[in-house]
């Protein structure tokens, strides 16, 4: 009997080398005489353990990471595959006892890791398809109702209740809706979505299936953006598998009912993750932002009623098809009901993604999960939500991981990225590269977003050369307040967010090289 | 990657990709995706030809093409290295290997190197963001990418190049 060994396939795990120790560790058992089968699964997202391999056994998995092609002789020589109680530097005992993993509420990523990511019967196995079987035997009214008490809120960044947009969409009268799947995942950062496509790609079809049934869509889109080579892949395979098993196209489960799902790239355009700057593109036009109204759910792709949603948002509802909204309500605080997968990134010591029902502390995400920074300094600032969002101070560290909490300090939770910086960060180069950002990002449409950043960015030069940094504080204040009132959409309007964050709570590195005025 | 032989762009083939795509609804960038796929670039030939295939003036296919920061206008070096420039990036050190990048290639953001080997390309965000500074070359992810790290990525793909040329 051969044994199964899981080497993890998502970009990361790849970045540091997992394709090339499931070439190299078949072979190298080989020549003990050792016979192992390798599977690819997804990752577990812990990705300071990356590259991650678990053995399968009886009593679970046990994991060895993080791997390196020259510890393979090592693991080896230790019969790594015996899994349990043994003896090597890099053994993590059952991966699902790993307290970063255990101390989590996985509901959209139940499967993360678990599963080969293209295995149709891995995921019918683990509860795949079982949201859609129930969907197909409601009305949609009622799948919109479930949606509605559920109290999922929109993943993508402004939080709004997902149940009344499908509502709004469901009641409005059209030969042709659409579900458009926002993967421009753009936020810095970020790469929940990203998981979801790359290594659970079935959800994501089953959630959006659901959403067509819902509310009488029979097109679908997936945006994704051109950065995710991987995550258009196993999309695309997985759609191909869903069709052919009859779980996606004409006549689903024989149900008489059909969806149509095509994946399309975006091209390297952080405004078309705006959603209707995303449809524009997704028309074939130059990613323009549209006023609102109306509604892209009223008037959406190509003029029809669309429901636009990120990729979290549709991958949370196959859960709640399934175990029901009640089970997705329990868990949050306040009007943050169930979880957001939270994603460590930047200086951190064990970066990852953290799905969490919504309530700890940034503090106990960045400290208790996270372990602080990787280079051991101390930790000075975080920013959360993209680079829309805040940068946050100690002093606030405190704050509960909510919608209203976070806006209550000038912040926001965004998509779910958390940034962490050490003490030899420059918050004055932070905040030039917010103003930069958005001048190579602007959609050009208005001119306090597109000139007004342009402006940002010299001012904060003159600010940084110690140049009248009283009179141009005051200028770079005035002009935050002009992007925030005056801009059609949230990248000029939020811009100001990271610079002015910076500049209340870090003051002191806005006059390194200021001259006393006299 | 462009090998010697497919270095130029064939009409034909162009015509064929924009045929095979035209129907379908927004075909625009699926057609310039398909295109740049193929020829590693979006010729200023081809764009009459999209114009006429979906029915809009040159100008309009223009101002996509330029839109978006994915298509490119020139032909690239032989191999095209984006180096992330996004805050998580910042955060781990991207700031000094952006330097170090241009330092060592001798050029700028969206230049070639003198060999014609090496484009040098800015990216934001590549989703890698626990394990930077991230680098992509072709569809490849390099993670913990320092100066010796990236040097010896540059070196793996000048290597590779004499390979090709046999
Ligand atoms: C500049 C900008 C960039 C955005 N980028 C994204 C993105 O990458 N992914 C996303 O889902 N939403 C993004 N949004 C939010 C979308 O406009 C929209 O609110 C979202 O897709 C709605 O889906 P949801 O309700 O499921 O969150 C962005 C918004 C702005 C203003
Ligand atoms: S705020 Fe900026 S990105 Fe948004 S519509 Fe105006 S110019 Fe375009
Ligand atoms: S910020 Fe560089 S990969 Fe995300």
């Amino acid at each position: 009997m051969s044994i199964r060994i899981y080497v993890p396939s998502d970009t990361t795990a790849r970045a540091l080398g997992a394709d090339r120790i499931a070439a190299a560790l078949p072979k190298l058992a080989a020549e003990q005489g050792v016979e192992l089968e390798i599977r690819r699964n997804g990752t577990r997202g812990l990705y300071w353990l990356e590259p991650l391999l678990e053995v399968e056994t009886e009593s679970g998995r046990y994991g060895f990471g993080p791997v390196k092609l020259r510890d393979l002789d090592s693991l080896l020589a230790a019969k790594f595959w015996l899994g349990e109680g043994v003896e090597h530097p890099l053994a993590l005992g059952l991966v699902e006892e790993i307290p970063y993993l255990k101390k989590q509420q996985r509901l959209t990523f139940a499967r993360l890791g678990i599963t080969d990511p293209l295995s149709l019967d891995d995921y019918q196995a683990h509860n795949g398809f079982k949201g859609l079987r129930n969907a197909l035997a409601l009305s949609g009214q009622a799948i919109v109702d479930a949606v509605k008490e559920s109290g999922l809120r929109g993943r993508g960044g402004a939080a709004f209740p997902t149940g009344i947009k499908w509502q709004t969409v469901a009641d409005a009268p059209a030969a042709q809706k659409y579900i458009v799947c926002n993967a421009d995942e753009g936020d810095s950062g970020t790469f929940a979505d990203r998981l979801v496509m790359e290594c659970d790609p079935f959800m994501l079809i089953e959630g959006m299936t659901i959403a067509g049934l819902a509310v009488g869509a029979t097109q679908g889109y997936i945006y994704c953006r051109s950065e995710y080579p991987l995550a258009v892949k196993n999309l695309n395979a997985a759609i191909e598998t869903a069709v052919a098993n009859q779980l996606l196209g004409e006549d689903i489960l024989g149900s008489g009912r059909s969806f149509q799902l095509e994946v399309r790239m975006g091209a390297g355009a952080y405004i078309c993750g705006e959603e209707t700057s995303l449809l524009e593109s997704l028309e074939g036009k130059r990613g323009l932002v549209r006023a609102k109204p109306p509604l892209p759910a009223l008037v959406g792709l190509f003029g029809q009623p669309t429901v636009v949603n990120n990729v979290l948002s549709l991958a949370a509802v196959p859960f709640i098809l399934d175990q029901g909204a009640q089970a997705y309500a329990d868990c949050g605080m306040g009007r943050s009901r169930g979880t957001l997968p939270f994603q460590l990134a930047g200086n951190v010591k064990q970066g990852g993604l953290v799905e969490l029902a919504f309530g700890p502390s940034l503090r106990e995400l960045m400290f208790d999960f996270g372990g602080g920074t990787f280079n051991r300094r101390p930790l000075r600032a975080v920013q959360v939500g993209g680079p829309l969002g805040a940068y946050l101070p100690e002093s606030q560290w405190d704050t509960p991981l909510d919608y209203e909490e976070f806006a209550k300090v000038g912040a926001v939770l965004g998509h779910g990225g958390v940034v962490m910086f050490d003490d030899s960060v420059d918050m004055s180069e932070q905040a030039r590269f917010s103003m930069e950002f958005c001048v190579a990002e602007s959609c050009g449409k208005c001119t306090p977003c597109r000139i007004g950043s342009t402006r940002g960015v010299e001012v904060i030069d003159r600010i940084r050369a110690g140049q009248n940094v009283d009179n141009n504080l005051a200028l770079l204040a005035d002009l935050c307040d002009t992007m925030l009132v005056g801009s059609l959409c949230a990248m000029g309007g939020m811009t100001p967010i990271p610079v002015q964050s910076a500049v209340k709570h870090f003051a002191e590195d806005f006059r390194t090289n200021a001259v006393e005025e006299a | 990657m462009v090998t010697p032989e497919s270095a130029g762009w064939e009409p034909s083939v162009a015509q064929a990709i924009i045929d095979e795509y035209k129907s379908k609804p927004g075909a625009l960038l699926p057609i310039l995706h398909a295109l740049q796929d193929r020829f590693d670039w979006i010729p200023d030939g081809v764009i009459p030809m999209i114009a006429q295939a979906l029915q809009v003036t040159r100008a309009e296919v223009h101002g996509v093409v330029s839109f978006y920061h994915h298509f490119r206008t020139h032909e690239p070096g032989r191999h095209v290295v984006e180096v992330c420039r996004a805050e998580a990036c910042q955060a781990r050190g991207a700031r000094a290997l952006e330097a170090h990048a241009k330092a060592s290639l001798g050029v700028d953001y969206h230049q070639t190197t003198a060999d014609n080997n090496i484009t040098l390309e800015p990216v934001y965000c590549l989703g890698n963001c626990a394990c930077g500074p991230s680098v992509r070359v072709g569809d490849e992810i390099h993670a913990n990418v320092d100066a010796a790290e990236f040097d010896a990525l540059v070196d793996a793909l000048r290597t590779e190049r004499v390979e090709v040329l046999g």
